[in-house]
This record gives structure tokens, sequence and C-alpha cells, in this order.
């Protein structure tokens, strides 16, 4: 059975190899399968990879998925895609390691694989792309602050719970570039819990305790909701700028009252473009996914892979009173 | 008799919530500013109303751990009504957001009194599925400020003589309760069924409706609480208020009513509401480490519980005084 299946998924593959540049003319299908179809976010990264296909002329997208985030759901497609021998998968999964045994049979017929946005086992995929890095992120929220604060000022953090990974490791990032931002001193680190009414308490015991503060970073999607309301209650809209890691569906309000300036969040757009190009590069242009790897992505630079084949997009990106009204109903 | 007329732990209460306060003035003068005390009360309204519907449930020896998500799924209907529906005017969301909740109460209610299932074990189940039935209908998604209407969650936050309506609404519900427990025949059911089940029903007191009657007040409260909280924090979702039964629980423990039932006040519930609240707000503000806050605010319901069970303990009655003197 081994060497048997073996020899005839080498001869395949090989055969596959030789095809691909006869097939150039017709159509590149990249499939893009994502958690559930109908979901905003999703449906915006559609849109990015229609914007990548035009740009390179010769694909065609498959917008696909579950109409539920389920990894059985998101089987059944891959195998119909796998039926339809499309060129490449690009996929955000509704789980890590379930759905490898069915990429893998996909990557042994000469599909490509990727995953992004969430992502799949190293042994199920060619490559991840990650939205933003924590680096980035760290960074990101910072520089959210100082840009409104030219001759710096006092800022607080209001972050998740004491306990919370990501939030730390993103504070502990920021704390490490915090030199690059001259005068931009941070107060405190107070912990909402992920509660609209502790997040809003202890935003509002932070105006209290330090009268002068100018600005409260939130890098959690409850904090920098309630953070906002909590300015908007005491008066300081203008005073005190709320900013951080949010949604722009829940983030419109805050922006609209001007309690918040300015925040963060990945671009699904930018994110269905980027993983079309990778999918593209990875199919076409026979560039191996490998550490140390850098692939182009079209506008949006190149993607360096790491020892587990992972790679970060770009900073998260801006949104502000200019795009609010573009996003708040994507996601 | 002479208890009655002298409400020693409530004294004992508000004196604790005066020491506190003091000790909070001593590293954060502005704390007891009147415009701070007055945001700490309107901040703890909501779990002053709560406390108030916990009190009649835990009198009648129950439990109701079903009232944040009940507050939860009440918050995101009258949320997701505003979205469908912005121009319906605010009293006609306040009567769903009492009715809705008085309903959720009454299923806890019936199935406390007709199936004779343990309140703990009823509650702990209608809590999670308030809390599915808010994610089966909002998708798991948010309500946010720029869908609601500037009516609804203006609200709360009108203010009438300087205080918000959210306030008002704490101090309404508190006179409706003093008169209630002190004045009218059900208030009084609540003490007798609570104090001896077996006594009460020989004078007339149906023991289940009683009880149903108390999940019923609860709901109705979380109810109007839910629709309160959500347009107070302009955002609605799934896990609005999680875990704050265990506090509603926690204020009517501090304020003496007994778990064993029939022992209790209004006054007691709003003292207990407000020494949590107070410790809440001023956590924050005198900088003391996160992580010594949970250790902090637990050590306060342990201390108040563990002074309320040596108060509350019956000393041993003598009837015959002859046999005490010659012994």
């Amino acid at each position: 059975m081994n060497i048997l299946t073996k020899a005839l998924t080498t001869a395949a593959m090989a055969a596959a190899l030789f095809a691909a540049p006869a097939n150039a003319a017709d159509d590149v299908r990249i499939a893009l399968v994502v958690k559930a179809l109908g979901i905003g976010f999703f449906e915006a990264a559609a849109k990015g990879a229609e914007e990548a296909a035009e740009e390179l002329g010769n694909v065609e997208i498959i917008y696909t998925g579950p109409t539920d985030t389920t990894a059985e759901g998101q089987i059944e497609v891959i195998n119909s895609l796998i039926a339809q021998r499309v060129d490449a998968i690009a996929i955000s999964s509704n789980d890590t390691d379930a759905l490898v045994p069915a990429l893998k049979r996909a990557m042994q017929r000469g599909i490509t694989v990727i995953s992004w946005d969430s992502g799949v086992a190293p042994e199920g995929r060619q490559l991840h792309l990650n939205p933003s890095s924590n680096a980035l992120i760290g960074n990101m929220i910072v520089k959210l602050a100082a840009d409104h604060l030219p001759d710096g000022g006092d800022v607080a953090l209001l972050s998740a719970t004491t306990t919370s990974t990501n939030q730390n490791i993103w504070m502990e990032e920021m704390n490490k570039v915090l030199g690059d931002y001259p005068g931009i001193n941070v107060v405190a680190t107070v912990y909402g819990d992920d509660l609209a009414d502790k997040s809003y308490r202890e935003a509002t015991g932070l105006m209290q305790s330090y009268p002068d503060l100018d600005a409260i970073i939130a890098p959690t999607s409850v904090g920098i909701v309630a953070a906002a309301q909590a300015v908007v209650d005491a008066g300081k809209v203008g005073q005190v700028n709320v900013t951080g890691l949010g949604l722009p569906s829940e983030m419109a309000g805050a922006i609209e009252s001007g309690a918040s300036k300015s925040f963060a969040i990945w671009n699904p757009i930018d994110l269905g473009y980027s993983a079309t190009m990778l999918a593209y590069e990875l199919s076409q242009n026979g560039i191996e996914a490998e550490e140390g790897a850098e692939i182009p992505m079209g506008r949006m630079g190149t993607l360096t892979l790491d020892d587990k084949n992972e790679g970060a997009m770009a900073d998260p990106f801006i949104y502000d009173a200019s795009n609010i009204d573009d996003f708040k109903s994507v996601f | 008799m002479s208890m009655r007329s002298i409400p020693v732990r409530e004294l004992i209460l508000g004196g604790a919530i005066l020491v506190l306060l003091a000790l909070i003035a001593g590293r954060f003068p502005d704390f007891v500013a009147p415009g701070n005390l007055a945001n700490v009360f309107n901040d703890t309204a909501p779990l002053i109303i709560l406390a108030l519907g916990q009190m009649v449930v835990i009198m009648t020896r129950c439990i109701d751990l079903s009232v944040a998500a009940n507050l939860a799924l009440t918050g995101m209907v009258v949320a997701m009504l505003n979205v469908a529906v912005p121009w319906l005017p605010i009293p006609v969301i306040l009567a769903i957001a009492v009715l809705l909740g008085a309903l959720m109460g009454a299923v806890n209610g019936l199935l406390v009194w007709k199936l004779a299932i343990p309140p703990i074990v009823v509650t702990l189940g209608t809590m999670t599925i308030f809390r599915g039935i808010i994610f089966l209908i909002s998708d798991g998604k948010w309500v946010n400020s720029h869908e609601m209407s500037p009516a609804f969650t203006g609200f709360p936050r009108a203010e009438i003589f300087g205080l918000p309506v959210l306030s008002w609404t704490a101090i309404a519900a508190i006179l409706v309760f003093a008169v209630m427990m002190a004045r009218t025949p059900l208030g009084r059911s609540f003490f007798a069924v609570g104090g001896n089940p077996h006594a009460a029903v020989y004078t007339g007191i149906d023991v289940g409706k009683t009880q149903f009657l108390a999940f019923v007040l609860s709901g109705a409260l979380a109810g109007l609480t839910g629709y309160l909280w959500v347009a107070r924090y302009a955002v609605a979702y799934v896990d609005i208020a999680g875990g704050f039964e265990l506090e509603v629980v926690a204020a009517c423990v501090i304020g003496g009513i007994s778990i064993a039932g029939g022992v209790g006040s209004v006054a007691g519930a709003v003292l207990g509401a407000i020494f949590l609240g107070v410790v809440k707000n001023a956590l924050p503000v005198v900088n003391i480490s996160p992580f010594w806050q949970l250790a902090i605010s637990g050590s306060a319901i342990l201390i108040a519980v563990a002074f309320n069970a040596r108060a509350g303990r019956a000393k041993g009655r003598i009837i015959l005084k002859s046999a005490e003197a010659t012994s």
C-alpha cells in the first residue's frame, strides 16, 4: 500500500507540476474558504480576494464555506473543492486539528493549501498568514495614542484580566518600544476583566485618579467600548482619547461622539487580498514555503516565514472618522 | 421585641460603611465629595434593585441564581427591539422589560412551586438556558451604541433634581419594598414562609405560591435592570453582567438576610449593596494592585458573613429563672 500509494502520488504530483504551465492559459481557481458564510468580516475578505484576482488577471475566486461555523461543514466544503480540482485553497479554519486530514488529502492531489486569520496545524497547510504580529500590535497601540499627543502626555492601559495571555504579551511588546515615543508616560495599568461594568468603573477611576490623563489604551474590544462610554458620561470627550483594539461596528458610536479619535484592528480586505496573492505565488510561481522564505503579496509587500511557516501580514489597520462608515457594517 | 425596634445589624453595617468611607478619604479625599458619592450610588443602583428582589427570594428559603442571565436576556431583547423599532416609546420598553423579566421569574417560580425542584437547581438550569437563548436570538452578535436610539440610551442618564433616573429607580424600588415588606400581607407572608413554613401553612399561607411570587418579583426587577444596564453601558452582548448573580447574593448576605430564610430587612439589603458598591468603586482609585482587589472583596464578604453568623446565633432561652439562680 505504502510504496504503491507514494509512487502513484508522486507520479500524480509530478504530472500536476508538468501540467501546470500548460494550464496557465486557463483561469487559476483559488478557493477562499471561510468559517461560515454570511459573516461581514469574511465578505470583506472576499472583496479583497476579488481585488487580487483582478490584479493578477487570470484568477477565478471561489468564495465558499459552511453555513455555520463547524469543522464538519468545512471538511465537506474541502472535499467538494478537491473533487472540483481547484488550484489552491486558502482557509480560515474552525478547528486547528480536525481539518488536517482533509487538507492533507488536498495537498496530496497537488492543491496548494494555506491558512489565514485562524490557523491550521502545520502539517495541514503550507503556510499560515497571521493578520499581524504581537510586536506590531504592541507598537501600534502606543502609536495610536502618541499620534494625537505631539507634546507627549499621560496614558493609562485598560486591559482584560490579569491572566489574559495575549493582552499581557501586547503590553510587554508595547513597553519594549515605549522609548521610541518620548514624552509618553504610562501612568497606570488597570484590569476590566472584559466585563462592560467593571471596565467602565475602572475607566472612571482612572479619570479620577489622574485628572490630567490624556489617553486610555484598551487593547480589548469590551474594554475600549466601555471606556469610551465612561469618557462620554464623565464629560471628558476631547480631553481623554480612548484608543486601542476594537471592531468598527462596535466602535462607530465612540468615533461619532469623539470619545475615540482612532483605533486599530486588522483590515479584512487586505487579509483576503494577501491570502489570494500568497496562494497564487505558491501554486503558480513555484515558490517553496519554508523558513526564511520571502513571498511577495502585491501591494501588501512581502511575507517572511518563521520556523513554523507562519508570517505576519502588516501593522493593524487604523480606523477613524474618515473610514469608519465604510467598515461599520462590515464587521 | 426590643431587637426589632433597634435594628442593631443595620446600624453596625451603616457604621462599617462610614468607617470604610473615612479610610478611603484618607487615601483619596475626592472620593467622599457629594458629587462622587452620588456617582457611586448611581453605579450601585442596579445592584440595589437586584438585591431587593433577591432578598424576598432568599427570605422564603429559596435562591435565584438566574437574575444576571435574566437581566442579560431582557437587555438583549429590548436592545434588539430598539434597533428594529426605534420609535417605540420608553414607557413601552420599560413595560416589556418588566413583563419579560417577570415571565422568566415565573418559570423559576413554577418549577419550584409545582415540581418542587430545589431552587438552586432550577435557577442554575434557567441561568444557563437564558444565556443560551441570548446566543440564539443574537447569533452571538453585539448590539452597539450607534444602533440604539438616543432616547433609549438617554433614559437612565436623564437627570431629575440632580440625580439620574437610574438612581431614582433604585430609590423608588427601596420605598416600594419598604412599604410592601412592612405593611402588606404579601410582605409579611415572605417572613412567615421563611421563618416557619409549617406554621405558615396553619395560618392559611400557601408556601409554594408565596415562593412563586417571590421569584416573579425578583424576575421583574431583573428585567427592569436589564433595560437600565444595557442603556447605561450602551452595549448588549451574551456575557453582560456575567457572574453578577453572585454579587447580588453577596449583597444580601452582607446585609444580614439569612440564607436559612425568614430573617432580613430592606435596609439590610440596601446597605449590603451599598457596602459592595463602595468597595468596587473605591478599589480602582485607592491604587491597590489589581492582584489584591479580588482578595479584598472576598475578605469583606467573609468578614461580614462571619459577623452575621455570630450576631444571628440564637441564644439559649432561660425557661426556669429559679433554676438559673440556684445553679
